[in-house]
Parts: C-alpha cells; structure tokens; sequence
C-alpha cells in the first residue's frame, strides 16, 4: 500500500516535471515575437512573424550587411528554432534631380553627370540642350573633358564660367 | 557663315584628312562638327587645331564629335585613363554594379558600341562588360 502510493506520487511527479519541461521548451510564439521584435530595433524596415518557433523575416533594408545582421539577431534570440529570411534588399534611391526638364535635358545631364564626376573642381549643368561649365581645370584637363562632353552633341558647351589653369 | 571662316582651317583640314560622314552645320551661333576619323591621330591633329583657332575651347562656338573609324567590333583598344583603374560594368550606366577592371595602358578588346558613351569590352582576363569609352582609345 505505502508502495502503490509511493509510486503513484512519484509517477504525479514525473508527470507533473515533464509537463514542466515542455511547456519550458515550447515558449509561446507571441513571446518569441516580441523577443525578435525587440531584438530588431536595429533594424529598421524589418518585421517577423513567429510561427512553431520558425521566424519569418520580412520588410526592405539597404544592404546585404543589413540584411544578414537582422538574420543573425533573430536567430540567436532566445526560443527560435529557425529563421526563414524573406528580406529584401534595396539600395536608397539616388536623390531626386534637381528639376524634372525635358527627357532630351535628363538624358544630357545624366550622361554629363557620370562624365564630370572624374573631373574635380568642375561643375556643370544641363538647360535646353545648353551644358555650362564653371569652376577651374588644367588645361589638357579641359580638353578631354570637352571633347567627352561634345560627343553628347549637345547644342553648346558654354565654358565661359570656367578658369583654365 | 562667319563660323565657317573662323573655322575654316578645321573644316578643311577634316576634309583632307578623309574624314568619312562630315557634317559641318552652324545653328544657333555654334557651329557643329561631325564625322568619323580614319584613325585616332587624325581625331588628335584635328582637335588641335580646334585648340590654336580658339585657344582653350572657351568661345563656345563648336561643339566637335569625331568618332574614330577604326573603334570596331574586335578592335583592340588600349585604356586611356589618366592613371586609375577603369571600371567594367554589368550594364551601360554608373549606376551599374562593377564587374571587373581593366588596369590603366591595359588593352581590351571591343566587342560592340552600346552607344557613343558605352562600350562592351572585354579584357584577356575574361571580364566582360560596359566600359565608358571617354576612357579607351583605339591602338593604331
């Protein structure tokens, strides 16, 4: 009788543990959530879904890096088993040009742009197919950069803002 | 017409030189310039002679365009930057992601003209991709 009893207590007490333990080991996934989201505040632009403990990563971040950090927060938050990274990446849009013209006038300026990026000191701007010129430059310099710059038949190269050196 | 006379050595100097599809036409108060040189020196000598006419090119009075004839598909071309690498891209643009370099003196091979401003080349190396053509010249 003691026995039974004995028994009995210690069979409600393993019971009663290895309920403990599951409920320990499954932690409710609203709670992981919050733990993922709380965790992610570095990253901005990313939201997660729990689901079984599997996290699904969602949202736009800027870079690669971005992304694999947000990733590798929420997998080593406490209860996640797994991490579905469904981040996209996107890089910042260039900013906006200065005054939306004529399609001709964005073509010209675009290309203009990417020409006078290698020549520091010199600053150029697009209106009415017309490309002017300011700052300073070395001579030889000036050349190339007007014989590039009129290879985009432009309807003129006005370099009268400009001090050859 | 007056452009024409002041511009006269240049444009003559294009005619004789057989330059191909010369188009000379003033609108505007600026005269332009087009045609296709024979080789890259013809393209120089008549840019310098832009350059004694009106020093520094700061009339603004001319807009020149000459292309060399000999920039052809597999034509080789030599990397005419001032010093610095130049950048091969996936695409025709600056906002193209960079797939390779051709080092400065480093010649390549043209495969096609995306446009007059970007060229698809390809290096011994085997990168391939868009370069800005600013930057080659053909190897005479």
């Amino acid at each position: 009788m003691t026995m039974k009893m004995k028994h009995l207590t210690s069979l409600a007490l393993a019971a009663g543990l290895m309920f403990m333990i599951s409920c320990k080991s499954k932690p409710k996934d609203a709670d992981i959530k919050a733990a993922v989201v709380a965790a992610l505040q570095s990253s901005p632009g990313v939201s997660a879904d729990v689901k079984d403990g599997v996290v699904t990563l969602t949202g736009t971040v800027a870079s690669e890096a971005d992304k694999d950090a947000a990733e590798n927060t929420a997998k080593v938050t406490a209860g996640v088993k797994s991490v579905v990274d469904n981040i996209t990446v996107t890089p910042p849009p260039p900013p906006p040009p200065a005054a939306p013209v004529a399609t001709a006038d964005d073509a010209l300026k675009t290309s203009v742009a990417d020409i006078v990026k290698d020549f520091p000191g010199i600053t150029a701007d697009v209106k009415d197919g017309v490309i002017t010129i300011t700052g300073e430059a070395k001579a030889d310099r000036w050349k190339k950069l007007k014989m590039a710059l009129d290879a985009l038949k432009p309807k003129k190269v006005d370099a009268s803002g400009l001090k050859v050196k | 017409m007056a452009l024409q006379d002041k511009y006269k050595e240049l444009i003559d100097a294009a005619k004789s030189s057989g330059t191909t599809n010369l188009q000379v036409a003033e609108q505007d108060g600026v005269l332009h310039i087009d045609g296709e040189a024979p080789s890259g020196a013809v393209k120089d000598q008549l840019w310098d002679i832009y350059g004694k006419i009106d020093p520094n090119f700061l009339a603004g009075d001319v807009v020149m365009n000459i292309n060399v004839a000999t920039a052809v598909a597999g034509a080789k071309l030599t990397v005419t930057t001032d010093s610095t690498n130049l950048n091969i891209r996936k695409g025709p643009g600056t906002d193209q992601p960079i797939v390779g370099k051709a080092a400065h003196n480093e010649v390549v091979s043209l495969i096609s003209k995306q446009s007059d401003q970007w060229w698809l080349i390809r290096t011994d190396g085997g990168a391939e991709g868009y370069a800005y053509a600013q930057y080659l010249t053909p190897v005479e």
